[in-house]
């Protein structure tokens, strides 16, 4: 048993990195009560996400995906490319997720003066929201 | 060579696009102008896609290959019945947002935002758009990472709107990711993103625990993005501080787009056949939606903010959509109840919402269904419009809710569900419940103080006429549906993804 779980954890490390990556930027979101640390927690878990897709497109021994004669007669293997550039697409995505939320950050510190949720909650009571 | 109209799909994003920037510079350069190219645009939109509906009933399908790459590698726009009549919707309900916009946002933004406010609503539309044209299934991703963006950001475009907004964004972007992964999933094992060629590629792997698991994360995904229970928590607070314009056009366009996204992955990516072989999983999202709606209805109840009453109805109005879903398969009429609710829901929710955006126009107190003694008779036209479109939602015969809720009856009967139709007559008491109790403080009750009759203080006319609009629509669409003229949409949907015929 035990060795079987240890043999399938070492044959996809890289799997098993992402899912640990994941689940620790799903805490931050969900335990923390900072939003900063629940942005960096965002960010954490989305590329996780885009480590699995790399991860996924790679192969042992693969060479640039250049198709030239020589890869075809060599019998080279490549790196499929396609989930490099979806996930360049995702990055971009996930950069205006983190501008946006960091801007709704700073609007609430210039409106609360904090960054806690647990005090902006309470101000908000305050306020009668 | 392709028609002029099979070019409309691409030209819908398009110009949406183009208009986002277009009202950026011209913005800087004269203020009062935004809005109204902003209308124009969505004008300009919404012909288009009557010429794609049409053009999809009578000639077929559209396809248009961007950068003419063929698919499965280059990315494809495929516009059906269901993509087509998603559009019309999307397009009319953001047309009377953006008319109800000008004097709303005037009134409740200060004016540096002005600008940003109708780029970001401009991109909104876009992404909606994209959401429902694209035949690919990244590119879907992208779309609504785009639409999800500007959502956040104009939800929290006020003061009281920043919390609501930073929470959706974190749920919100969970949502995007678990679609991303399942993409992720299913791209491992067939290679293709292309609906079509997915949906041709998947049938023998439907016993693989990868493309179950995919299946569960897009089922999580786009059940955030919808506020589908119990993952709709973000939802309330995202509808109640969001400025009025913004309140419609999410509650009625986005929900609408989100709950289609959800189709289109479970009937093109995956068929009709995925469900029957899996079941239980019809059962449990039928199941899920009961919950919804008696929770939707009661948290409705026990609310005296009126837009977040309004938000929980929309929880409850989710779980029919998805409570249709759910008996498809087992019912000759198939999706039927859950397309026709989409337009009725969207329209019935758009005009209660505008509603609720017009008495805080005029006080801001008004939020609070306490404070509406008199209200009846200081705001005639509004209060009537209020009563019409609630007792469209009440079921009463012809509105639009009624004809929703009829069908669905039908569909559980022919399923031999009896148990949902119990939940159905019970949310409709609670529903009548919460409308009535409105009603009766908006002219029922009226103060000592205001013995003599009070002066009429409407909204302005460019605001009163989109209310009037939705509010006579949710009863003329009820009409039309009994007339069963939009039915050859349903049909054509139906016989698309193989429903309608029980096993």
């Amino acid at each position: 048993m035990m060795e079987w779980l240890i043999a399938e954890i070492f044959a996809k490390y890289n799997y098993w990195v992402s899912i640990v990556l994941m689940l620790i930027g799903f805490y931050a979101m969900i335990a923390k009560g900072n939003l900063i640390k629940k942005v960096i927690g965002l960010n954490i878990f989305q590329t996780a996400i885009f480590l699995f897709f790399i991860s996924l497109a790679d192969i042992r021994g693969g060479t640039e995906p250049i198709v030239s004669e020589e890869i075809i007669h060599m019998g080279y293997v490549y790196v499929n490319p396609l989930p490099h550039v979806l996930i360049l697409t995702a990055i971009v995505v996930a950069v205006a997720t983190t501008a946006v939320a960091l801007a709704l950050v700073i609007r609430m510190y210039e409106e609360y003066g904090t960054i806690e949720e647990e005090e902006i909650i309470e101000k908000e009571r305050e306020m009668g929201l | 060579m392709l028609s002029p109209v099979e070019q409309f799909p691409v030209l819908v994003v398009a110009i949406s696009l183009l208009s986002a920037f277009t009202i950026l510079i011209v913005g800087g350069l004269n203020k009062k102008s935004c809005c109204f190219i902003s209308i124009a645009t969505i004008l300009v939109q919404l012909v288009m896609s009557f010429y794609i509906l049409d053009h999809v009933l009578t000639v077929g399908t559209i396809h248009y290959w961007l950068g003419g790459w063929a698919p499965p590698w280059g990315i494809e726009y495929v516009v059906d019945a269901l993509n087509a009549y998603v559009l019309v919707i999307l397009l009319f309900l953001s047309l009377i947002s953006a008319i109800y916009s000008k004097r709303s946002i005037e009134h409740e933004l200060p004016s540096h935002k002005i600008i940003p406010f109708y780029t970001l609503f401009q991109l909104l539309v876009a992404g909606m758009c994209g959401v429902t044209v694209t035949g690919d299934i990244f590119n879907m991703y992208v779309f609504i990472e785009i639409m999800s963006i500007a959502a956040y950001a104009l939800i929290a475009s006020n003061k009281i709107g920043l919390k609501a907004g930073f929470t959706y964004l974190v749920m919100g972007s969970i949502g995007a990711c678990f679609f991303l992964l399942g993409i992720g999933f299913l791209y491992s094992v067939t290679g293709s993103l292309n609906m079509h060629d997915l949906s041709l590629l998947l049938p023998p792997l439907y016993g693989n625990r990868v493309v179950q698991a995919a299946f569960v994360f897009f089922l999580a995904g786009l059940g955030i993005k919808m506020a589908f229970f119990p993952l709709h928590t973000w939802q309330p607070d995202a509808y109640a501080y969001a400025p009025s314009a913004v309140s419609v056009i999410i509650s009625a366009a986005m929900s609408t787009v989100s709950i289609y996204a959800f189709l289109r992955v479970l009937f093109s990516v995956y068929t009709t056949q995925f469900i029957l072989i899996y079941a239980p999983l019809a059962t449990a999202i039928s199941w899920l939606a009961a919950i919804a709606i008696i929770f939707g209805a009661v948290y409705a109840l026990a609310q005296y903010d009126l837009k977040r009453m309004l938000a929980y109805s929309s929880v409850m109005h989710v779980g029919y959509t998805m409570l249709a879903v759910g008996v498809c398969t087992s019912t000759t009429l198939g999706l039927t109840p859950a397309v026709m609710h989409l337009l009725n829901h969207a329209l019935m929710k758009g005009c209660l919402f505008l509603i609720a955006g017009a008495y805080i126009y005029k006080k801001a107190e008004l939020w609070d269904i306490r404070e509406f003694r008199g209200l009846g008779r200081k705001m005639p036209y509004t209060s009537a419009a209020f009563i019409f479109t609630a007792l469209a939602m009440c079921e009463i015969p012809p509105g639009a809710g009624f004809v929703s809720i009829l069908y669905l009856l039908f569909a559980f009967l022919d399923a031999g569900q009896f148990i949902f139709a119990a939940v159905i007559f019970f949310s409709i008491l609670l529903t009548v419940f919460y409308f009535f109790h409105v009603i009766e403080i908006m002219y029922g009750r009226v103060g000592v103080e205001e013995e003599k009759e009070p002066e009429i203080d409407e909204i302005p006319l460019s605001m009163l006429i989109p209310v009037l609009l939705l509010a006579a629509l949710s009863w003329i669409v009820g009409a039309i549906w009994l007339m069963e003229i939009p039915f050859p949409i349903l049909d054509a949907v139906n016989s698309m993804f193989g429903l309608g015929v029980v096993p």
